[in-house]
Formats: C-alpha cells, sequence, structure tokens
C-alpha cells in the first residue's frame, strides 16, 4: 500500500527523522491557516497524490505570501495531476501540504528496499538527490551504492561511515547521520516497509539534515499489525470498484474489455486473462475470489462484476483445491437468481466438489452455459459475446 | 533424520522428490476448518499424517489422528518428519519456527498473507539453524497449495484425483494454474513425478532454482513442467540455471502478458514495476535458455506430448 507524503513524512519524525515545518490542508482556508502556523515563512504547497513525478508535472508550487498560498492552492485543489507514473487518467488533488521553504545546500538520495534477492534490507544511496532514482541508474550508475542490512543488526557503525565516506559528508555530521540512518531503518522494520525513499534528503546552509520529501510502501500482507497505517487506504475516484472488492476481502483490479472474469488464484486468474485475449478479446477486469471464499463473498464478487457497465460477458474458471466448487456455484446461484441476467455467462468448474457444483448449478434452472476447460470456456465466451 | 531418509531414497529408488509414501506428517492447526478438511483429504490419498497439533486441545485425537500441543512433543512421540501448516498468517511465522526448531526437516505452509518481513526473519533463522545443527531445514511457501508425489504421498491443498504418477515433474508460483497443467497432462496420459507449488509471496522457502536442481538430480523425472508469472526475477534465476546446469527439457508457460504495470495481481509478488519483472522479459530469458514456451494456458498438456 502506498501512502502520501505528509503520511511518510509523520512516521519519519516518530523516528527522529527531521522533515520541514509543515500540514495538511483540505481547503484554501486551512492552507492559509497552515501558513500562518509556520511563521508566514515562504512556503511550499505540494499536491498529495499517490504517485511519483509531481513536481515536473505542476504538483508543487512556491508560494511567497499569504495571496500566493490561497492562489496556487486553490489552483492545485481539485484539480487532476497526469504524470510519467500516474496513468493517462491521472489523480485528482484532494489534499495538500503546506511547510516551509528549506534552503537547499546538498541534495542527497537514500532508500531503503526489501530486496528480493537478498532477502534483506537494501540501503541504497546516492550523491545525486533530486533526481529520480531510475534516472540516475540511467545516467549515473557508478553514482549508486547499495548497502546490504542485516536485519537481525540494522546498519553497522562501519557501514554508517563507508556511506558517509561516499557521500563526502563531514566527519562532524557523522553522528547526526548516523541518528538518521538508524532511525530510518527503525521506520522501515517497525513498519512493515517494502520502501522507504528520501528523495531529497538536504543538508541545510546550517548543516542540518531534512527530508524534503518522503516516499512509503507498506506490505498489505503487514497491515493487521498497523491499524492505524490500514485506516490511510484511499482510493482514486475511478478505483470504486477496487475499493468495493478489498472491503469484501477479495483481489479485484479494473481493465479495459468487456469479458467479466471470476477466478480463484491470480496465476490461473491472470493465464484466463491472456487466452482471453489470445481468441481476440479483452478481460474487463482481474478477479482472484481467493482460496477461502464464503458464499456471501462469492455473490459480491458476482455482483461487482456485473455492476461495471462494460461487461458483455461472464467467464468463471474455478478450479478447486482449497476452495470448494459447490460454494462458487451457490455464490453464483444465489447472485443471478435475484436478478435478471440477460448477458451470457459461461462457467467452468474443476477440483474439490466438482461434482456437487454441477449439481447446484443444473438444479438452479438459471441459462449456464458449462465449458469443459479452459479452452473450451474462453471459445464459447468469446463466440457468446461476438453473438450479441 | 534427513541423511537417513537420503539414504532410504538411494537404496529404494522411489519415485519423486522430497516426499514419497515413507513421509511422516504432522499438521499443524488441524482443527481449523481448513486443517481439519484437509487431513481428512489427504488421509483419503494415502498421507501418512501421523499427528495433529493444536496449541489448547481439548481432545486427544482429531479424525483418529493423535492430537499434541507442540511440534517438538509430536515429533518425540511419532517421529513426524515433514509438517503441513494451515494456521492463520496471524501465527504462521511462531508455526514455522516451531517446527524448524524440532527438526522437521521439510515444512509446507499453506497459509496466505504473511508478511514479507516475516519471511526475512524465517529464512534467517533457517540459516542460522543449520550452522548450528548441520541439518538442513526446507520450506515450501508460503501462499501455496504444497507438494505431492502422486499415489505416493500428498502433502498440500491440491485435488488428489487430478493427478497421476509418471514421470514430468511440475514447479509452479501458482496454485490453481498448478492444477490446470497437471489435469492437462493427466488428460493426456502423462503422469507426474512430483508437482510443487513453491507460492507466489515475494520472499518464499524453496526457489525455482532449488527445485530445478532436484529434478535434474531425480532419477524419476525426465522433463520439467516449469509455470511462471509476472513480478520479481526468480523466472530469470531459474533461466540461469537451466542454461548452465540443466540437461533435461523444461516446458515453460508464464501467466500475465496481459497485465497492466504497477498493478499487484493478487499475489503479493505478482507486480510489474519500474518496468521490471515483465511477462516479455521472463520469456526471453527462458526461451533463451533453451526452454520450450507455451503461449496458450490451455495447450500445456499437448506440448509435453509432443516432446515425449
Amino acid at each position: 500500500m502506498k501512502i502520501s507524503e505528509y503520511q511518510a513524512k509523520t512516521i519519519l519524525s516518530k523516528y527522529g527523522i527531521p522533515v520541514p515545518e509543515g500540514d495538511i490542508a483540505c481547503s484554501q482556508d486551512e492552507a492559509v491557516k497552515v501558513f500562518h502556523q509556520i511563521g508566514r515563512k515562504p512556503c511550499v504547497v505540494k499536491a498529495q497524490i499517490l504517485t511519483g513525478g509531481r513536481g515536473k508535472s505542476g504538483g508543487i508550487k512556491f508560494a511567497g505570501n499569504e495571496q500566493e498560498v490561497q492562489d496556487v492552492s486553490g489552483q492545485l485543489l481539485g484539480s487532476t495531476i497526469a504524470t510519467s507514473q500516474s496513468g493517462r487518467a491521472g489523480m485528482e488533488v484532494r489534499k495538500l501540504l503546506v511547510e516551509e521553504a528549506i534552503n537547499i545546500a546538498r541534495e542527497i538520495y537514500l532508500a531503503i528496499i526489501l530486496d528480493r534477492r537478498s532477502e534483506s534490507p537494501m540501503l541504497i544511496i546516492s550523491t545525486e538527490g533530486g533526481m529520480e532514482i531510475e534516472e540516475i541508474s540511467a545516467k549515473h550508475p557508478e553514482k549508486i551504492l547499495k548497502e546490504r542490512i542485516e536485519p537481525l543488526f540494522g546498519i553497522h557503525k562501519f557501514q554508517t561511515r563507508r556511506i558517509a565516506q561516499a557521500l563526502n559528508i563531514d566527519s562532524a555530521m557523522l553522528s547526526p547521520f548516523s541518528t538518521l540512518l538508524s532511525g530510518l531503518f527503525n521506520a522501515f522494520s517497525e513498519n512493515d516497509c517494502l520502501l522507504l525513499e528520501i528523495n531529497p534528503l538536504i543538508i541545510t546552509e546550517n548543516r542540518e539534515f531534512c527530508a524534503i520529501d518522503a516516499k512509503i510502501n507498506i506490505d498489505d500482507n503487514s497491515l493487521y499489525r498497523h491499524e492505524e497505517i490500514a485506516k490511510w487506504r484511499e482510493f482514486e475516484k475511478h478505483e470504486e470498484l477496487e475499493a468495493k472488492a478489498s472491503e469484501y476481502g477479495f483481489s479485484y483490479i479494473s481493465l479495459d474489455g468487456n469479458i467479466g472474469c471470476m477466478v480463484n488464484g491470480a496465476g490461473l486468474a491472470m493465464a484466463t486473462m491472456d487466452i482471453i485475449k489470445l481468441y481476440g478479446m479483452t478481460p474487463a477486469n482481474f478477479l482472484d475470489v481467493g482460496g477461502n471464499a464464503t458464499v456471501e463473498k462469492v455473490k459480491h464478487a458476482f455482483n461487482l462484476i456485473l455492476s461495471d457497465p462494460k461487461v458483455k460477458g461472464v467467464l468463471v474458471n474455478i478450479f478447486g483445491g482449497i476452495m470448494k466448487c459447490d460454494i462458487i456455484a451457490t455464490g453464483i446461484t444465489e447472485a443471478v437468481s435475484n436478478m435478471r441476467i440477460d448477458i451470457p455467462l459461461v462457467v467452468r468448474l474443476e477440483g474439490t466438489n466438482k461434482d456437487l457444483a454441477k449439481k447446484i448449478l443444473d438444479d438452479s434452472g438459471l441459462e449456464i452455459i458449462s465449458a469443459d476447460g479452459m479452452q473450451d470456456a474462453a471459445e464459447k465466451i468469446v463466440m457468446e459475446v461476438r453473438k450479441q | 533424520m534427513l541423511q537417513k531418509k537420503l539414504l532410504w531414497k538411494l537404496e529404494n529408488n522411489n519415485v519423486g522428490i522430497l516426499i514419497d509414501k515413507s513421509s511422516r506428517v504432522v499438521c499443524q492447526g488441524i482443527t481449523g476448518s481448513a486443517g481439519s478438511f484437509h487431513t481428512k483429504l489427504m488421509i483419503e490419498y494415502g498421507t501418512n499424517i501421523v499427528a495433529g497439533v493444536t496449541p489448547g486441545k481439548k481432545c486427544d485425537t482429531h479424525q483418529k489422528i493423535p492430537l499434541f500441543t507442540s511440534v517438538s512433543e509430536a515429533e518425540r512421540n511419532t517421529g513426524a518428519n515433514v509438517s503441513i501448516i494451515f494456521v492463520p498468517a496471524v501465527s504462521a511465522k511462531d508455526a514455522v519456527f516451531e517446527a524448524a526448531e524440532a527438526g522437521i526437516e521439510l515444512i509446507v505452509c499453506i497459509t496466505e498473507g504473511m508478511p514479507v518481513s516475516d519471511l526475512v526473519k524465517i529464512k534467517k533463522y533457517f540459516a542460522l539453524l543449520s550452522a548450528e545443527t548441520g541439518k538442513i531445514t526446507k520450506l515450501i511457501g508460503p501462499n501455496c497449495p504444497g507438494i505431492i508425489t502422486p499415489e505416493e504421498s500428498k502433502v498440500g491443498i491440491m485435488p488428489g484425483y487430478i493427478h497421476k504418477k509418471g514421470n514430468i515433474g511440475i514447479v509452479s508460483r501458482s496454485g490453481t494454474l498448478t492444477y490446470e497443467a497437471v489435469h492437462q497432462l493427466t488428460n493426456n496420459n502423462l503422469g507426474q513425478s512430483t508437482c510443487i507449488g513453491i507460492g507466489g509471496d515475494q520472499i518464499i522457502g524453496t526457489s525455482f532454482t532449488d527445485v530445478l536442481k532436484l529434478f535434474e538430480e531425480d532419477n524419476d523425472t525426465d522433463l520439467v513442467v516449469l509455470i511462471g508469472e509476472i513480478g520479481g526475477s526468480a523466472e530469470e534465476e531459474a533461466a540461469e540455471f537451466i542454461k548452465d546446469r540443466m540437461a533435461k527439457p523444461v516446458v515453460g508457460f508464464i501467466a500475465g502478458r496481459t497485465a497492466p504495470k504497477e498493478k499487484r495481481m493478487g499475489h503479493a509478488g505478482a507486480i510489474i514495476s519500474d518496468n521490471k519483472g515483465t511477462a516479455k522479459d521472463k520469456i526471453d530469458a527462458l526461451k533463451d535458455a533453451g526452454v520450450i514456451m507455451v503461449e496458450n494456458p490451455a495447450n500445456i498438456g499437448k506440448t509435453v506430448l509432443k516432446i515425449v
């Protein structure tokens, strides 16, 4: 789960990492209020959207006085910003972070990621702060330094010295730098981060560190033990269906096509999308009902697919293991019996309790086209949708 | 225990890898609904389930299987050497630690939704434990369907009836897509030596490469089917291994060719981010390593049939 910059900074300050003075604002009045709170100093007004590349797309603006704060916050709030990373639809600005502008002497790139290959946290550092890491690695790969962090011990002192040397941080600043790095690692590990990026970390003219921008991704699987963070989850307007799915506890991603899919298991769900494409049509969604679906959950999933107006046909592809086919069948019949569906429904059921499931579907008297195998299912749904 | 088992395997020229009829299985979380249901199915399949563990046990047996309050107690009393874990994500890390500490050689963790930092700790602990005891503990999963050596032993949640004894090894990051592949093989009269779902999370106990190594050495495996998906670099690492160290033919399929970027496709590990982990990268790497790639997921069985 991605969290906003101001939320990331809330976490960082808890771990003693200096961030600029500022606060969140949802209206022009609130923005002005924050401007007064921070002592009427020149400030930056930053759109809080969950994507990178804001600065280049006009999502960060400077304001020198009250009028300017009023103006730029008016421009930003309610606008939609599309960045190089956000996708074409862009993201609506609903919140702003208003914070003091800081004089920058030096910019540094600093991040901790969970590295799959070494199966441990990895510190990534570069002198080229302010640039995106992809850009640094393309232009100056030699300027990226990596330090594997031993999860049981954290960042060793000698690693701190090695990094400080590479970054040309003078020895007088070694002690605050060391505190900063250990705070960073604690923030990373105690909050189950997959990514914690400070870019740039700056050194001010007064030779102090300050985290100017921060990005954090939290491991979704860990949210049960971070209740406060879990409450921060926000969905974009066009992610309404994703939000509903998340509430019901299954995995759903909206796509461009018109064949609705309900599948169990992420791999099979992706393969189902792929085969629909091979037969010349496009899936309307990715939907993995998961291994422990109940009849209720299946009903919700089915209703969710049908609530998407793009959907011209539904393909159910279930291979029961931990999931029992009869639960899927009952869910489908209960969902469908409450409404008349006038689009084709192709169902392929295999695995645990498949015979019981077939009986449930047969007895329901519903117009269901049953398929034998994945190929048959894909061919049938594509043919039926084309017929319409 | 492990050494003894390896010797036993050498002497008996058994089918498959990691598990067989001799595997003595303890089920952690046997009284929960999934644990209970799948224990029944495993017993029906012929798996030698020797013990169940449930911390606050109220009776001595469950489905006629003796119950214990801890894995070490179960191991002492029954000689269990394989464990299958059904406990919820919140306590799964502890369950894995407990099994490893009790000296279980192979731990199969079905549980889905474990935080990745738990896996970092588990793998660290395994390394320390093996340095200390000289024994190697293997973890399959988490978030996986488990492992089956057809007609020998099933330690997992896969539907047993789709499998058939034979000489094709299967290794996959997916659960249900593995069943799909197995089903196609069996329908084409192609049996399997062992089928392993390694799980869809970012950090897992046993990698593609670990399993490929075992299949390459296994006398009863003639061909391997590898099923990958978008995200991470496990398939690329497997390709490296296949290119340099494997003589047996490999048939591959990668799910998610049509998946959008920056969206997590169900599995924690299945996400294309920063243009890394795309299906194309993986397909190219595997093709380059000599793997016969299948484009249509419905053609996995047919493709293997053409080769053998």
